[in-house]
């Protein structure tokens, strides 16, 4: 035991060094935001703590629907995208339980499973214009209904999209959430041993759908809460999405804020400072909000769970079939759009198909994209390498010295996640410059970090937990050290979830525009800086090239967080 | 002040046409920036330059725009040994939260941002939040090949004065954009439009005043159809003042938003998504800053053939564009080298060139050597491109109070 104590003795350092790496620039970028929030910001003549502009905030014609459209769109977003995953991952589950492929249906769930994962790594902002595309008044559906059917010569007057229930925002972000919560599902489940509940679920005569719900559910909910606390986060302040699809007059908050800070006047930054504040409020109250609605939820079907009622519950396959479908058809026909465009030189309406093809598209970027992809590729792998150590650091400090990570300093670690970046950055921005660190790789990388570690945190840390305590025992037992235990038990049982939160690490920092550019110092080029730029023109043929570039590097990661535990393990069955 | 005799003795021996006119221009200067403490001889500045590296800070969102600024890096690299780095914003706000930063955290000198792409109001902003460094314009040789006097917003950037902060890059005038493929008849007025637009419901509409091109649309309406446009060149003097000649406004647009795309409920959400949306044919008629846009863009193939512009029989909107350095650029010189060269006959040329970006000159053609003059005669003026003298008169932008008050006006009435 004491040898034990002594190996793990410098294990505390870990928390302690992600706390302090958190601390610093996070609350620089918090003074950053509340201090012109309450009115204080020198350079801009700002000198008097007050609270007017939270008045000028509340009295602002806009604001009402502008947080009823946030708040509406994000949870709703949240709400069924959890809900489609859910349905989904029990599908996908009970295939794999068969082991009969030879079922129609079960083929289909292997296309659904195969065909959405890899939709996590398109970047938002390439969905939402391709899913633009594809339901605009003018847009690919309409295309081939007017060749087909009617022959309209110009577009018909429809409100799709920047519709003003931001029912398309909500659409946009569903297709990007989905196959984010349902690999989050479905890399928990080995952890709860779903199969075993399942089976006995069926031997004592539920359905699959059934068991699904009242065994797996129940268990596997709080290994994803953190996720989806995120995905809520993310629909609430997501800009790039909303600007997109999102109604204009008003848009949401976050877009909103944005367009304060765009303002040339610089006095509105007080305003978006004030804004970002209330929208990180919102965030918190949606946060709890969720939280108690799980409460209750609980308390009302805790009856249900028990009530011993056996049904099938097969009309949820083919809601799960025909939903799944629906968001894998549509995600597909908008990469497809998009890939046209960055292939096509004109594609007016109502051609379905593009009128002149060209390669221009892509040979005008192929000759810088070396450089630009190289740096994307090194600060993503960097930053993912740097939080998985700290990451893995701090869940062994929590097991073998029995602390948990604290309520609050887990706070810290998300808040990144939860604030407006444009404002949270500014803060950082002034301390980057204090330190003398701006517009280095090294400020870079950090930068990426307050990113990417909280959704590596959050994608490992419950599969991390729920690891069955008995193999280290065992492992102790033998007489192992930590760290044999660490590298001999741990990590080859935890391969996968330990990849899939690599890979989307890394996804997180490919996808980093503001970070970059502001603790880059406008020195770093990656493929996002070039693409968020190229966005502004709003020109489809080269978003489609962007947009595509952006999506191979995580893709390539994800594919192979997925492939290599299942050679890895192509022996052992249930580690895959 | 030995500075400005400086610039006094080498404007006189650098040209032989117009001494006076010269002499005019460089008093006015005088007297707009009392004295300079940013002088240097040209000689000094090409020397310190050498070597530097330039962070440009420009809009990156087009792809024929970053091509011409990446021909200027090789250019300047060639001639004077600056290495230029675009840096491609999507917005320049992001550029101006950057220097705002460093301000804010007492860096006074190497900044990130060495040389930046600024509009009117930015520069306004800029220039009296103390963002900027100069007078640095006096300085570049080619600066007096600049049209002053056929182009006053040269300067005097939306009724700001320059004073020699900012140097002028091209020139911006407001038209609009249709298919001649679907509209025959193009109106002449703000009222016909309104007029054509009864004619043909939804397929008009402006970018969301958010963006720059919104706001011109609701000052261009205002000019037309205020009793008193004179009133729009000095701030906002009352409340009244404002209800009162901005009231017709409101009116027109009362009427004209119901027959805009979506009925005047939704707005297109910036100037490029408006433009992709007359090439969907979601839109008849859309709106530009630029008159040889319209025809570099049927050139890269984003606008139909059949793109065709119009303006206004009593004139439009028309302002300039320009570069900026920030106070605490570490790589002035090398700045004042790029700003200099992007006023060369050669890079404005090159500029004005539909098939490259198609962005109007600054500079006087008069002034320029035969041969370039010339050159510049000879440069195709783009299918779609009105002919100067059918461009019709140049209003001045209205003072920069009233966008913002209009801005604000907009926003509480159909924004919501």
């Amino acid at each position: 035991m004491a040898t034990t104590l002594r190996a793990v003795s410098f294990l505390p350092a870990f928390p302690i060094l992600t706390k302090l790496l958190f601390l610093l620039p996070i609350s620089a970028g918090l003074f950053g935001v509340l201090l012109p929030a309450l009115g204080y910001f020198p350079d801009l003549g700002g000198n008097q703590f007050h609270f007017d502009i939270f008045r000028q905030l509340l009295e602002h014609p806009a604001l009402p629907y502008s947080v009823w459209l946030t708040l509406f769109s994000g949870i709703a977003a949240t709400l069924i995208s959890l809900s489609l995953a859910i349905l989904l991952a029990a599908m996908l589950s009970r295939e794999s339980l068969s082991g009969n492929n030879n079922n129609k249906i079960n083929r289909l769930f292997v296309i659904v499973r195969r065909g959405l994962i890899p939709l996590i790594a398109v970047p938002h902002a390439a969905i939402a214009l391709g899913l633009a595309f594809l339901i605009a008044p003018s847009g690919w559906i309409i295309r081939w209904f007017s060749l087909l059917v009617l022959g309209w010569e110009t577009p018909p007057e429809l409100v799709t999209v920047q519709d003003p229930f931001g029912l398309s925002l909500i659409f946009g972000l569903v297709l990007k959430e989905t196959p984010y919560l349902l690999l989050m599902i479905l890399a928990a489940l080995p952890q709860i041993r779903a199969r075993e509940y399942l089976r006995i679920g069926q031997s004592l005569g539920y359905g699959n759908f059934r068991s699904w719900l009242k065994l797996v559910l129940p268990q596997v909910y709080p290994l994803i809460r953190l996720p989806v606390f995120a995905v809520l986060a993310f629909s609430l302040s997501v800009v790039d999405v909303a600007l997109i699809l999102g109604p204009t007059t008003p848009p949401t908050l976050a877009v909103l804020i944005l367009r304060w800070i765009d303002n040339p006047d610089l006095s509105f930054r007080f305003l978006a400072s004030a804004g970002a504040v209330l929208l990180l409020g919102l965030t918190m109250a949606s946060l709890i909000f969720w939280r108690v609605s799980e409460w209750l939820l609980l308390i009302k079907w805790r009856n249900w769970l028990s009530n011993g009622k056996r049904g099938s519950g097969n009309e949820a396959n083919k809601l799960a079939a025909m939903s799944g479908f629906l968001l894998l058809g549509t995600a597909f026909f908008s990469v497809l759009g998009l890939a046209f465009w960055s292939l096509s030189l004109r594609w007016p309406y109502p051609h379905v198909l593009p009128q002149i093809w060209t390669q221009r598209n892509w040979e005008r970027h192929w000759n810088s994209l070396r450089e630009t992809a190289f740096t994307t590729l090194e600060v993503g792998v960097i930053a993912a390498v740097i939080a998985l150590f700290l990451v893995v650091g701090c869940l062994e400090n929590e097991q073998w010295r029995r602390v948990r990570f604290s309520f609050r300093s887990q706070w810290l670690l998300y808040l990144p996640l939860l604030i407006p970046q444009a404002t949270f950055l500014l803060g950082i921005q002034i301390l980057a410059v204090r330190l003398e660190m701006d517009g280095t790789f090294l400020l870079l990388v950090w930068s990426h970090l307050l990113f990417v570690l909280p959704y590596i945190f959050l994608t490992l840390a419950d599969p991390w937990r729920n690891l069955d305590a008995r193999f280290p025992q065992i492992g102790q037992c033998l007489g192992a050290s930590p760290l044999r235990i660490l590298f001999r038990i741990k990590l080859p049982l935890l391969l996968k979830p330990l990849l899939v939160a690599s890979a989307i690490g890394f996804a997180v920092s490919v996808a980093q525009y503001l970070p970059t550019l502001f603790a880059g110092g406008g020195r770093f080029v990656t493929l996002t800086t070039e693409a968020v730029s190229y966005a502004a023109g709003a020109d489809r043929r080269v978003i489609g090239v962007y947009g595509f570039l952006q999506a191979l590097f995580p893709w390539i990661a994800l594919l192979m967080a997925l492939a290599i535990p299942r050679w890895r393990f192509r022996n052992r069955a249930a580690l895959t | 002040m030995n500075i400005n005799f400086n610039t006094i003795s080498s404007t006189k021996s650098g040209t032989t046409a117009k001494p006076l006119y010269y002499l005019i221009i460089t008093i006015i200067f005088l007297l707009l920036t009392s004295f300079s403490a940013y002088g240097n001889s040209w000689e000094d500045i090409t020397k310190k330059a050498k070597g530097q590296t330039v962070y440009w800070n420009a809009w990156g969102g087009s792809e024929e725009i970053n091509a011409y600024i990446s021909w200027v890096g090789s250019r300047v690299k060639d001639d004077h040994g600056v290495i230029l780095k675009h840096v491609k914003l999507a917005s320049t706000a992001d550029a101006v939260s950057r220097v705002l930063a460093e301000k804010a955290a007492g860096r006074t000198n190497n900044g990130s941002v060495d040389l930046i792409w600024i509009n009117g109001e930015n520069f306004a902003k800029m220039k009296e939040n103390e963002l900027l460094y100069g007078p640095f314009t006096e300085n570049l040789p080619n600066f007096k090949l600049v049209d002053f006097k056929g182009k006053p917003t040269t300067l005097i950037d939306f009724h700001v004065p320059v004073d020699g902060y900012e140097a002028p890059w091209g020139m911006a005038k407001f038209n609009f954009v249709y298919d001649s493929a679907r509209v025959s008849e193009t109106p002449k007025s703000i009222p016909e439009l309104l007029q054509w637009s009864e004619r043909h419901p939804g397929r008009f509409s402006y970018p969301h005043v958010t963006d720059f091109l919104g706001s011109t649309f609701l000052m261009q309406a205002l000019i037309e159809l205020t009793e008193n446009p004179e009133v729009l060149n000095h701030s906002v003097k009352s409340k009244a003042a404002f209800t009162k000649t901005t009231a017709q406004l409101w009116n027109y647009l009362n009427q004209l938003h119901p027959l805009l795309w979506r009925s005047g409920k939704s707005f297109p959400a910036s100037s490029s998504v408006q433009q992709q949306m007359l090439n969907d044919s979601e839109l008849d008629i859309a709106l530009s800053f630029n008159p040889s846009a319209t025809s570099a863009a049927i050139a890269n193939g984003s606008l139909p053939e059949s793109a065709r512009t119009f303006v206004l029989k009593k004139g439009t909107i028309g302002n300039t564009h320009f570069v900026a350095i920030p106070f605490n650029s570490g790589s002035s010189e090398g700045a004042m080298i790029v700003a200099n060269f992007l006023l060369s006959p050669e890079a404005q040329m090159q500029k004005q060139n539909p098939q490259i970006w198609g962005d109007s000159t600054v500079l006087s053609i008069a002034k320029l050597a035969a041969q370039d003059q010339q050159k510049f005669k000879s440069l195709p003026l783009g299918i779609a491109t009105l002919a100067p003298e059918k461009l019709g008169p140049t209003q001045p932008n209205p003072h920069p109070d009233w966008k913002n008050q209009l801005d604000a006006e907009w926003q509480r009435r159909y924004g919501q």
